[in-house]
């Protein structure tokens, strides 16, 4: 069936089996690999990524659900060839080993800091919780997530 | 830290080269990989942990729309591809034609037009079994009237896969006949399994026309990997490329080959299209190379005043339905016999039998040098306890028996020769750190007044051994362990280093362009690093076991150092001066006395190509095979402080202090990361991660609904230290460190909860210590 999903600020119309997962929608139908499969039981977060702004797991969503609606990915935290401040962070704080759970975690850190610009180390934790990562160990990725924060706080300050 | 900060050599926390890609979601993973033409393939795999495979009928499979192709056993038979050599000289089914021995085991493959289709078409392939008994355990296993596992093997009437002992009997035997006080534990180390991130897979692309198999692979030892296939399948060695692109974290499982590699090479072999398999989660834990499941009795001899004699071990290893343990020829239970830990005993004697199940195959090292792990936690779980019976303070103990600064190199009595080690002051540092003196108050206060919150206090004072290996002693399936860098320098100075290890996440692309900073003044930024691509890069044998650093980090250094001799020659013509007149400084070579008369390593790198000295060859460029004159010893000490509940058995990490002492530091920033999931995956095997099966050998731990990783959420907030002591024998003084918090920490972190239970006379709680065990231990003590 025809469906037509906004991804990273593009909409983008295709003919896609109902059974089509969104994580494949974006990966195999798109070619946008950022977004990663680690589990087959919504168990990983690896396929992160956010639906209308909130963070979902990509696996565990048909392509036809996202119908009419606004998805994004890691290629999509790019804005006009800059850098997003959590993707600086991630590189500064050592905050990715394999680089595997990175674009969802990110994308987390993501809604995380535009629903709590200022989040507590406890509250990045309880946040991420449902993101894996088997290489960190989890500290840099929260430092990394506290440092995004105060950065996009100051430079709203500035602006 | 000998370098100038320009060049951000050895002990900078140089940021990542390797993290631009995947910050942008541009890693390129096995998965991202698509071919023209590709095809999918699917297993099928065994719902039965034993049985006997009466007949396959695939002809409905065959014919649903978009498959291709089905292969089965028999397909294989006839091109002599049915089984194949493991890591450990066994061998393993590829796909099942007698009989299947584990759950999860290749029966056949779909292979379609599309990965939908192929799963689809599993669903209609009918196998029809012959269910056998499960054989779970491997004292059952070990039993005379077990079911015989591997009836096919000609010569093999039992269960029995190995026998193996180290070190000294007799003499062990005697100073436990003479010793004043005997401890003793029998504990589990139950399986558990890796659980990368991304799970294995590959896509094999053979080329019709010239015949050359192209196989993009998960694989943390591509040349071993390529020389493996060369020899099961008959191919030429040069027409067979392996390309280990970007790995999702490996830790041991990406070592063993797995039959879906073969089969989808096959299969591309077969049609002449490029074949991709990704297995799923469920097929990552309940088929791959699984880690530990070692059943071990452990005996410690002391005389009353502390001092260690004598250590003895008999284990008994549950290895799965074929011998596929990946470790080194000669050493049957991987180097275990490092058993003797971080003291000076005298006498040890490690007894291991190694039994076949109808479990899966594997025995890898889950972020471990070959079952250093076990032994590990077992020595320092024997010295806690012997500690409560002897009355003494877990830390005095250590203090009392450690190996002493002065006695290394020190030859164990498993015939390890340690390098170098400083055990006393990790120690120290530790406990400082940690503030133990007060936390022993606390405890003994709480205990006094008899509330709800008990506190313990662990501590594991860890040696491993890693780095294999040299080559007399080290190969795996034939191949010696050494490991080699190429080195070019061009034109304008900017340069391409070629490893035969491969990074999973480690940060190779950083820290070996900071060991040609360091030797060669050329910055990080200029120095490409290139691995896992067969192709591409000199002989080596993978990264694990924590070895890329002490041998193809070795190998790094030792080839710039051939570079910098010829440049000297090259830097002695361009100054009209005698070699013996220049001195080497951070990038540039001096004339002695006169520095501002200086040529930089750019200077000659151009000069190579442009204006080499007469008789002299052109280029800068290089290649060194490394073999280490012996292995590398990590040590360090972890101090866990944890609050149990009395009520629940609930327990709760409230400090984790660990000190690290992995020799020189390259990355200090990459070397506390690697610390930090190693402390999270021992904590999450110590607390959580379990495959277990039930008495039909069901798999239960098949998804990471039941096969528990620990998220940002559970894991302790760590703190963590350094002490510096570097390996005498390697180029730059360095260790290895990708294990050692995994081999350290799970001790630590038991030790902590059976101390906080000690006075109640609880001695052990095997692994994964869940609350519900904690609260068992409390009732049975009365509780
Ligand atoms: S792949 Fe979606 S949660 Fe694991
Ligand atoms: S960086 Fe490897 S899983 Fe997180």
């Amino acid at each position: 069936m025809e469906i037509t999903v906004t991804v990273n600020g593009t909409a983008e119309t295709r003919d896609v089996e109902p059974r089509l997962l969104l994580v494949h929608f974006l990966r195999d139908v798109l070619g946008l690999t950022g977004t990663h499969v680690g589990c087959d039981t919504t168990g990983c977060g690896a396929c992160t990524v956010l639906l209308d702004g909130a963070p979902i797991k990509s696996c565990t969503l048909l392509a036809v659900q996202a119908d009419g609606r606004a998805v994004t990915t890691v290629e999509g935290l790019i804005e006009n060839g800059q850098l997003h401040p959590i993707q600086e962070a991630f590189k500064e704080e050592h905050g990715l080993q394999c680089g595997f759970c990175t674009p969802g975690m990110m994308l987390v850190a993501k809604a995380l800091i535009e629903s709590n610009p200022d989040p507590s180390e406890e509250e990045v934790r309880w946040a991420i919780s449902g993101n894996v990562c088997r290489c960190t160990g989890y500290t840099n990725i929260v430092k990394a997530c506290r440092r995004a924060a105060a950065q996009i706080r100051q430079a709203e300050v500035a602006s | 830290m000998s370098e100038g900060t320009r060049i951000c050599g050895i002990g900078h926390s140089v940021k990542r080269k390797e993290d631009d890609r995947f910050i942008r979601g541009r890693g390129r993973y096995v998965e991202d990989v698509n071919l023209p033409r590709m095809l999918h393939m699917a297993l099928l795999r065994s719902p039965l942990a034993h049985a006997r495979i009466n007949a396959i009928d695939a002809s409905a499979a065959q014919a649903h729309p978009g498959v291709v192709a089905v292969v089965t056993g028999k397909d294989l038979e006839a091109h002599k591809l049915a089984w194949m050599p493991t890591l450990s000289g066994d061998t393993q089914a590829v796909l099942a034609t007698d009989k299947v021995r584990f759950q999860g085991q290749e029966v056949a493959a779909v292979i379609a037009e599309d990965p939908y289709v192929a799963r689809d078409a599993l669903e209609l392939i009918a196998v029809d079994y012959d269910p056998l008994p499960a054989v779970v355990d491997p004292f059952q296993a070990l039993a005379p009237e077990a079911p015989l596992i591997r009836d096919e093997k000609e010569g093999q009437a039992d269960n029995c896969c190995y026998r193996w002992q180290a070190g000294d009997k007799e003499a062990t035997d005697r100073a436990f006949a003479a010793a004043e006080v005997v401890v003793k534990l029998k504990t589990h180390y139950p399986r558990c399994h890796p659980a990368p991130l991304e799970t294995c897979g590959c896509v094999a692309d053979v080329d019709p026309a010239t015949g050359k198999a192209t196989i993009y692979m998960t694989s943390q030892a591509p040349h071993a990997h390529r020389t493996l296939f060369a020899l099961v399948a008959g191919l030429p060695e040069h027409n067979i490329q392996i390309i280990s692109p970007d790995v999702g974290g490996g830790f041991g499982n990406k070592v063993p080959i797995y039959p879906g590699y073969v089969v989808a090479t096959a299969a591309s072999l077969l049609l002449g299209r490029p074949v991709k398999w990704i297995e799923s989660r469920t097929e990552n834990l309940i088929s791959t190379g699984f880690a530990r499941d070692y059943h071990m009795e452990g005996e410690l001899a002391l005389d009353r005043d502390g001092t260690m004699r004598a250590v003895r071990v008999k284990l008994t290893s549950d290895n799965g339905a074929f011998f596929a343990d990946a470790q080194p020829t000669k050493f049957k239970a991987g180097l275990f016999h490092i058993v003797t830990g971080s003291y000076d005993l005298k006498a040890a004697h490690v007894e291991a039998t190694g039994a076949y199940t109808n479990k899966a195959p594997g025995g890898v090292a889950y972020r471990c040098s070959f079952r250093v792990t076990e032994a590990s936690f077992l020595i320092e779980r024997l010295v806690q306890n012997a500690a409560y019976e002897l009355g003494m303070d877990p830390a005095e103990l250590r203090r009392k028996n450690f190996i002493r600064a002065d006695q290394f190199p020190y030859r164990s009595a498993t015939g390890f020769v340690y390098d170098s080690g400083d055990y006393h002051r990790a120690l120290d540092l530790a406990l400082d750190k940690v503030g133990y003196a007060a936390l022993r108050e606390e405890q003994e206060r709480l205990r006094r007044e008899g509330g709800d919150k008990l506190l313990g206090i662990g501590i594991a004072s860890f040696t491993e051994v890693v780095g294999a290996g040299p080559a007399k002693d080290y190969d795996i399936a034939g191949l010696k362990m050494f490991d080699s860098a190429e080195l070019r320098v061009h034109p304008t100075g900017k340069a391409i280093l070629k490893i035969g290890v491969q990074t999973q996440g480690q940060g190779h692309e950083t820290t070996f362009a900071q060991i040609v900073a360091g030797e060669l003044g050329i910055p990080p930024e200029d120095v490409l690093v290139q691995h896992g691509d067969t192709d591409n890069t000199p002989y080596g044998l993978g990264t694990y076991a924590s070895r890329s650093t002490p041998t193809a980090g070795a190998a790094t250094a030792v080839v710039a150092r051939k570079l910098r001799d010829k440049g000297r020659k090259i830097a002695a013509h361009l100054l009209e001066a005698a070699e013996e007149d220049l001195e080497w400084h951070e990038d540039r070579f001096r004339v002695k006395g006169v520095p501002e008369k200086s040529v930089t390593i750019q200077d000659v790198a151009f000069a190579a190509y442009t204006n080499p000295p007469e008789g002299l060859e052109a280029g800068l460029e290089g290649v060194h095979y490394y073999d280490p004159p012996n292995m590398t010893y990590p040590f360090g000490s972890y101090v866990v402080a944890v609050e149990v509940d009395r009520g629940t058995g609930e327990w709760k990490v409230r400090r984790m202090v660990a000190v690290d002492d992995c020799g020189v530091r390259i990355n200090p920033m990459i070397v506390e990361g690697q610390i930090h999931g190693g402390l999270t995956e021992g904590y999450g095997i110590a607390a959580m991660e379990l495959i277990t099966f039930d008495e039909d050998g069901n798999c239960i731990g098949s998804s990471f609904m039941d096969y528990l990783l620990p998220t940002a959420w559970e894991t302790p907030k760590f703190e963590t230290y350094a002490t510096v002591t570097p390996s005498p024998h390697h180029p730059i003084g360095a260790k290895g460190v990708g294990e050692s918090a995994t081999v350290g920490s799970p001790a630590a972190y038991v030790n902590a909860v059976i101390d906080a239970l000690a006075h109640l006379g609880v001695r052990n709680i095997d692994m994964p210590v869940t609350s519900a065990k904690v609260w068992e231990a409390l009732q049975r003590a009365g509780v």
